[in-house]
């Protein structure tokens, strides 16, 4: 039986990793975009910004004050058992939520869209967002939490299945083009592009791959994988580097979800990860125990699944 | 080389008149944040500026700090990063003119005319932060906080902040005293590229609005 204490002091920890220690993933991404960039201010920008990751993780402070919006994906095993039900679950994220706020501290910028009240916390009316998934056989629970910027960098448009791949490359270079200018997207970032399902799983499906996918990470289709890298070029050449400054250094990796979708349609959306690319996972064990990553491992093959059934031999 | 300067505040205009596009810099002093609620609380509903505020600072800085109040009565600073600039761009004649600010620091610069009409004849000029996340590094210059107003009204995103500074940076300068602008000049270079990234690619099945020469034209 997983206690709910634990699953407050995963939550509370994710929340203070992800805001403070940049994912190696990404670190090893922003490096090896770096070699390639030549022109001078783009070079100095990033060089500023790795500087930036060891300061926050030598002094535990936030690699940006922006904190994000924070926010939980819960994957939870078909054999967890857990004290206090779901909502017990929702319960120990916001307390640890508020917690951290306070403690790291991440910036309460969590304010009614009307009123603009800010209960100083980050929680509020559908704040913090918890989305759900289940894996079988598994008596974890796995907690990720992402803190990303909201302002800039995304977009959704319905394309038609005529539009193909030419489509998804046009939108592809609009959103960059737009946010990148200036660098609103806080660019090199990874990307996200969410194909079909409804408007909302399409724009659901764009951020989590931003999100919730490492760099070098490739989707299982080999041809999405091809197109994945395709897109990422593409982005790199735009002639951009961060800040809107001329370079080369736009896209550190790109990443493509799927999902079924209206037969008249080719929905996507386009969400771009930030500099501050903020992640991290942690995993409950049956026995209590924690480990933690930055891997969120959101995508398993059942989570992709296309079949009515699943069995997990058959893969 | 890009090149490299350190500033002490209150900047002189001698100070400011030296400092280029693409210069980097670093700042020792006093700098206060300001945003739309601290501007609307002063210049729309007329309140009190706190007192001697111009003496004290002339560089506003457009950030929300991730800032906790300790139980001593201190403040926990931890990151410190900009926001973007152009929302604000409505009230700066004013309160230029209202606080003799000379330095605006914040994310991705103004519109071009902003420096042209309303920073370089006002003798101020514009610093961007660097790549945007650089929180750490502008966490670790700040050395206190001097002062902090009308932190219960506007909450800590909102409020005024006075931070005593050391060695703060790195920003770049983006505006200098004849209004020109690092960001444009960057931007005109990635232009003159843009419409051959699209050539090739056929035209959506359904435009959308605004994007067609003309807006009376039917979406498809």
């Amino acid at each position: 039986m997983i206690q709910n204490s634990i699953i407050e002091e995963a939550s509370y920890e994710i929340m203070k990793k992800a805001a403070i220690d940049i994912p190696e993933d990404y670190l090893g991404g922003i490096k090896s975009v770096a070699e390639k960039e030549s022109e001078q201010l783009s070079g100095f920008v990033i060089k500023t910004m790795v500087k930036n990751y060891e300061a926050a993780t030598e002094d535990r402070r936030p690699m940006c004050a922006d904190t994000g919006l924070p926010r939980y994906y819960v994957k939870v095993g078909d054999n967890a058992r857990f004290q206090g039900g779901f909502t017990g679950i929702e319960r120990a994220m916001r307390s640890a939520t508020a917690r951290a706020t306070h403690d790291v501290p991440l910036r309460p910028n969590r304010v009614h869209p009307l009123w603009r009240t800010d209960h100083n916390n980050n929680v509020g009316i559908n704040s913090p967002e918890v989305e759900w998934s289940f894996e079988p056989n598994e008596d974890w629970i796995d907690i990720t939490t992402v803190h990303k910027g909201g302002l800039f960098g995304t977009d959704y448009r319905m394309l038609f299945p005529g539009d193909g791949i030419d489509g998804i490359k046009r939108f592809l270079l609009d959103t960059l083009i737009s946010f990148g200018k200036r660098g609103l997207c806080c660019q090199p970032a990874i990307v996200g592009v969410g194909l079909g399902g409804s408007k909302d799983t399409c724009m659901q499906l764009g951020k989590q791959a931003a999100c919730l996918r490492v760099v070098g990470d490739r989707n299982p289709d080999p041809e999405i994988s091809a197109l994945e890298l395709e897109l990422k070029e593409i982005g790199n050449g735009i002639g951009m580097g961060p800040m809107g400054f001329v370079g080369s250094s736009m896209v550190v990796d790109l990443h493509i979800e799927v999902g079924h979708t209206h037969t008249g349609g080719m929905p996507i959306s386009v969400h771009t990860f930030c500099l501050s690319s903020r992640r991290a996972t942690a995993r409950i064990h049956g026995n209590g125990e924690i480990e933690y990553r930055t891997d969120p491992k959101w995508f398993t093959p059942y989570h992709r699944r296309e079949t009515i059934g699943w069995e997990e031999a058959s893969c | 080389m890009l090149r490299e300067v350190s500033i002490n505040l209150p900047v002189t205009p001698e100070d400011i008149e030296s400092l280029t596009p693409g210069s980097i810099v670093y700042l020792n002093g006093i700098v206060y944040t300001a945003r739309e609620r601290v501007y609307d609380k002063i210049m729309v509903k007329g309140e009190k500026l706190p007192d001697n505020f111009s003496s004290l600072s002339n560089v506003n800085f457009h950030c929300s700090p991730a800032a906790a109040p300790q139980e001593d009565g201190s403040y926990h600073i931890g990151g410190v990063t900009a926001t973007a600039s152009f929302r604000f761009s409505k009230y700066l004649a004013d309160w230029l003119d209202l606080t003799q600010t000379k330095i605006i620091i914040g994310k991705g610069g103004m519109p071009g005319d902003d420096y042209k009409n309303i920073l370089a004849p006002r003798g101020a000029i514009y610093l961007t932060t660097v790549g945007y996340g650089t929180g750490a590094l502008l966490g670790r210059g700040v050395q206190a906080v001097e002062s902090v107003h009308w932190l219960d009204e506007l909450g800590i995103a909102q409020a005024m902040w006075m931070f005593r500074v050391k060695n703060f940076g790195p920003f770049l300068v983006d505006s200098d005293l004849q209004g020109n602008s690092l960001f444009a000049q960057q931007g005109e270079i990635v232009n003159q590229n843009i419409e051959s990234l699209y050539e090739g690619l056929k035209e959506p099945a359904l435009h959308r609005y605004g994007e067609t020469h003309d807006r009376k034209n039917e979406l498809m």
